[in-house]
């Protein structure tokens, strides 16, 4: 039997960079909760998430959904040493920015936003895109995020110089590393499996 | 075993550069672990992953992803399938990202590109509706829509594979950058 694809009428599908809420629909049907096994919920690591269908549609492969979930956390929340968080949320801001991830790059604009108190700067980036200037160091992590980005991957010493000029040490670039990385993961997820939707409505 | 990163990065173990985020590490090689050695019963079989990540591997261009996954499937029972990735890898490669977004003020910044069409005949009609969901991935991600999805289906993909596949091709997105940019700042350092 052939799956069933989900259609979503979407009229006000976002079409510019935002610092505001939006929504995500699945493609695919996601679980459904009363089908949840002990592994499932472990997978969710947030209980909460049993509410969210992008979680509940990589559910259907709960060990690489935790093992996901885990490794995001660790580069984003894991305060010992390295790069400030906001600094991590700008990487995954200017990331989405450039592989085209308007959900993503809404979610971590937000965050760089309220670890770093400079909504206008943040928004330069959704605006103008990665050849925006901010500041020395915000613009070293967007050149650092488009040079591992694109394919072939152009990352080389002198991104890592341009960091370090910034008082970034190495466990800070390896953060940045990590944080461009892993965002390459997650823009991926969200752009396949399913449309970006309006916010709910304020 | 052997962490895959440290190796992609040519990292000794226990590399200082790794040392602050220890989670980070041991949860990117179990999404390692889970995806492509100790899979589960009755979700996408090895041979196909490792089909599909040889190809993932080679159009990304990096050699120490290359040779690792090579190796893999040498010992796959899609080690046959060899030949006719390469010949896809050749085809597929180009550069980017690009691609095109909703319709609105982003359009002045639509970027065309190679859209895939993978060998059918070669790869099976299964393998080849993969390969073409991961080129569009690896390349032009914001070009994936819900036509992406019904074409995998229509070549008989499930639902939970579906799952699979994104997330193991995602996840290499992920694992490739890693290992290529760890080694950068080990050259640096």
């Amino acid at each position: 039997m052939t799956e069933t694809v989900l259609t979503h009428e979407n009229p006000d599908e976002p079409n510019v960079f935002t610092q505001d809420m939006l929504g995500w629909e699945p493609w695919l049907p996601p679980m459904d909760e009363a089908d949840l096994t002990e592994r499932h919920w472990t997978a969710l690591v947030q209980k909460g998430r049993s509410k969210m269908p992008y979680f509940m549609l990589l559910a259907r492969d709960p060990d690489i959904l935790e093992y996901r979930t885990r490794t995001d956390m660790d580069i984003f929340y894991n305060p010992d040493a390295g790069l400030p968080r906001a600094d991590r949320e700008m990487a995954a801001a200017a990331t989405s920015r450039y592989n085209g991830c308007i959900y993503c790059a809404s979610v971590h604009s937000r965050f760089a936003t309220q670890h770093s108190k400079r909504k206008d700067e943040v928004q330069k980036l959704l605006d103008q895109g990665v050849s925006a200037r901010i500041d020395p160091r915000w613009d070293a992590i967007t050149d650092a995020a488009v040079a591992l980005t694109s394919i072939p991957m152009t990352f080389g010493p002198d991104h890592i110089e341009a960091l370090r000029d910034t008082g970034m040490d190495d466990q800070a670039i390896a953060d940045a590393i990590y944080a461009i990385s892993f965002f390459n993961w997650a823009n991926r997820l969200m752009l396949s499996l399913g449309p970006t939707t309006p916010g709910e409505a304020k | 075993m052997t962490d895959v990163i440290d190796t992609l990065a040519g990292l000794p173990p226990e590399s200082e550069l790794r040392a602050a985020r220890p989670t980070a590490r041991e949860y990117a090689q179990k999404s390692y672990e889970a995806l492509f050695v100790s899979v589960r019963e009755g979700l996408m079989p090895v041979g196909e992953r490792l089909a599909v990540t040889c190809f993932v591997a080679g159009l990304h261009g990096d050699t120490p992803a290359m040779e690792h996954y090579a190796g893999l499937l040498a010992e796959s029972d899609a080690a046959g399938l060899s030949d006719a990735i390469a010949a896809a890898v050749a085809a597929g490669r180009t550069e980017g990202p690009y691609g095109a977004f909703p319709a609105g003020p982003l359009s002045a910044e639509d970027t065309p590109g190679m859209v895939f069409k993978a060998d059918a005949d070669a790869l099976g009609a299964r393998l080849a509706a993969a390969f073409e969901h991961a080129h569009m991935l690896v390349f032009h991600p914001r070009d994936a829509g819900r036509d992406a999805i019904v074409a995998l289906t229509g070549a008989g993909w499930s639902a939970t594979d579906i799952v699979t596949l994104s997330q193991m091709i995602s996840f290499l997105s992920f694992q490739i950058r890693a290992g290529a940019g760890l080694r950068v700042l080990a050259a640096a350092s």
